[in-house]
């Protein structure tokens, strides 16, 4: 009967403790974005980058950076108030998960627009045309992936940018791979680093962090051609309307505004002969 | 099916599954080495040792590996400027084992120690009567039958080193987590069969490790 008594007790633990997990596990994966599925019609669900400075940057509850301003803009034009719109999460491998799986409505996380991508998703925009580019110390004297053999540059973990570098540009060029950018940085301001890379626009807001003001500059020689597009779930019927919706933010003027509030106090501009880009025709 | 094996062509997974393979490898030596003489100091007479050996126990087994991993290379190499190699990928591939060892060295001495228990005390009693010190009595008598009968709770250790040879990702190792992170990002209509990919390859290289330890458990099992 004890043995019994206590088996129980301890079933009861175990089903708790499981239960309390996948609480804890939903809440914090989703971003609320469970909730959200009830309140579809008077919400939307964005997906944005919550480790990234300038772009997508969660300061606690609020949400800051060059995405978060369009996202904003153009939940605004398609009738959502500030209030309306719930933030989610969306890691880079989770995004085209996070769309086809109805967990989000829109995607504004630095979301390059590519082939193999609109196999399972669709796309809006472009809204910013970045390119990969080196982020260097102040004092350096690197002026292009050229200039990097011998040299040490930072990726983070499942990009090809640094290969990228290694197979067109410099070959003796060494590789390390770390899970953020944020670590690439810390490990250039050690000086075991002499570059990162990724994209521009990427490195500008890391640049801009108030932590590494006036340490690095953006080389500004971009060597490729990233179109960042607003996710979408395949199929979705948003797409004119949120085109329509930039073709508005930059006309007047608004995305030139989010672009300098997000990037202030970084040598950085934007390749001028891409931006602002015209959103392509929906598919 | 022609794209899931065009994967095949486009990105060396087997490559990658041999780094974790080498890396468990030479992790699985040296937290050997360091598990056995921590186990060793834990059950010396000596109370400095002792205490040594348990400081050192709980304090890895208690700190997430991937912090250790990130220490090696964010504190180590980034800030003290420490080189284990003139090759800057080897370098990161040492620094990798140097944690992978550390961290499982704390498990790989409890796992002794368990074995040691198994020794009746009148081993240790026997040996101490026939004029053994404490040395050659654990070296002839205390630890041939411990390993022994430590074999299947060092082969649970290294199962876990296995499948935690893949943190070694943070380290700048380029290993399979980190080919499966590329893969992703750039296969995404492919997202699914790649993640069964790289969960089927760890099956298969640690169901073996699995049997062979159940089976030496028992083959070598001291009978009592």
């Amino acid at each position: 009967m004890r043995t019994t008594r206590y088996g129980a007790l301890a079933m009861a633990a175990a089903a708790a403790l499981t239960l309390s997990a996948c609480g804890g596990g939903g809440g914090e994966g989703e971003g609320g974005g469970a909730e959200g599925g009830e309140a579809a019609a008077d919400s939307i669900r964005i997906g944005i980058k919550f480790d990234q400075p300038g772009l997508g940057f969660d300061e606690g509850g609020s949400y800051s950076g060059f995405d978060v301003d369009v996202a904003k803009y153009v939940a605004g034009e398609l009738g959502y108030t500030e209030d309306q719109i719930e933030w989610v999460e969306a890691p880079s491998a989770n995004r085209e998960n996070l769309l086809s799986n109805e967990q989000v409505d829109m995607i504004f996380a630095t979301y390059s627009i590519t082939d193999t991508r609109k196999e399972t998703v669709d796309f809006a925009g472009p809204y910013f045309v970045a390119g990969q580019d080196l982020l260097v110390p102040t004092d350096s004297d690197i002026t292009g992936p050229e200039d990097l053999n011998g040299r040490n540059l930072c990726s983070v973990t499942g990009s090809t940018s640094a290969q990228r570098v290694k197979d067109e540009f410099a070959e003796d060029v060494n590789l390390i791979e770390q899970p953020g950018y944020a670590e690439c940085v810390s490990l250039m301001g050690g000086g075991q680093i002499d570059a990162v890379t990724t994209d521009d626009i990427i490195l500008a807001g890391l640049a801009a962090q108030e932590a590494n003001q006036g340490q690095f500059k953006v080389v500004g020689n971009p060597f490729s051609e990233e179109n960042y597009g607003v996710g979408l779930t395949k199929g979705s019927e948003l797409c004119s309307d949120i085109n329509a919706a930039i073709e508005k933010m930059i006309e007047d003027g608004a995305w030139e505004e989010a672009l300098a509030a997000n990037l202030e106090g970084v040598d950085y501009e934007p390749n001028a002969e891409l931006n602002p880009p015209t959103p392509a025709e929906c598919a | 099916m022609d794209g899931f094996l065009s994967l095949f062509e486009q990105y060396d997974v087997a490559g990658a599954f041999w780094i974790n393979i080498q890396l468990t490898f030479w992790a699985a030596i040296w937290s050997l080495l360091l598990g056995t003489l921590l186990a060793l100091f834990r059950i010396s007479p000596i109370a400095s040792l002792q205490w040594f050996g348990a400081t050192y126990v709980n304090i890895f087994r208690n700190t997430p590996l991937t912090i250790i991993i990130a220490f090696g290379v964010l504190a180590l190499f980034g800030q003290l400027f420490v080189s284990l190699s003139e090759d800057f990928n080897l370098n990161f591939f040492r620094l990798a084992i140097l944690g992978l060892s550390l961290y499982h060295a704390a498990f790989v001495c409890e796992a002794i120690r368990s074995g040691v228990n198994t020794v009746p005390l009148g081993q240790a009693e026997a040996a101490r009567a026939i004029g053994l010190s404490f040395l050659p009595a654990a070296r002839l008598i205390i630890l041939p039958q411990a390993f022994r009968g430590a074999i299947a709770p060092l082969g649970n250790v290294l199962i876990a080193l296995t499948k935690n040879s893949t943190v070694a990702a943070a380290g700048s190792v380029a290993e399979s987590a980190g080919l499966m992170k590329t893969m992703i990002e750039f296969r995404s209509d492919m997202v699914i069969p790649i993640f069964f990919t790289f969960a089927l390859g760890f099956v298969i290289i640690v169901i073996p490790i699995g049997l062979l330890t159940t089976w030496a458990s028992k083959k070598l099992a001291v009978a009592r």
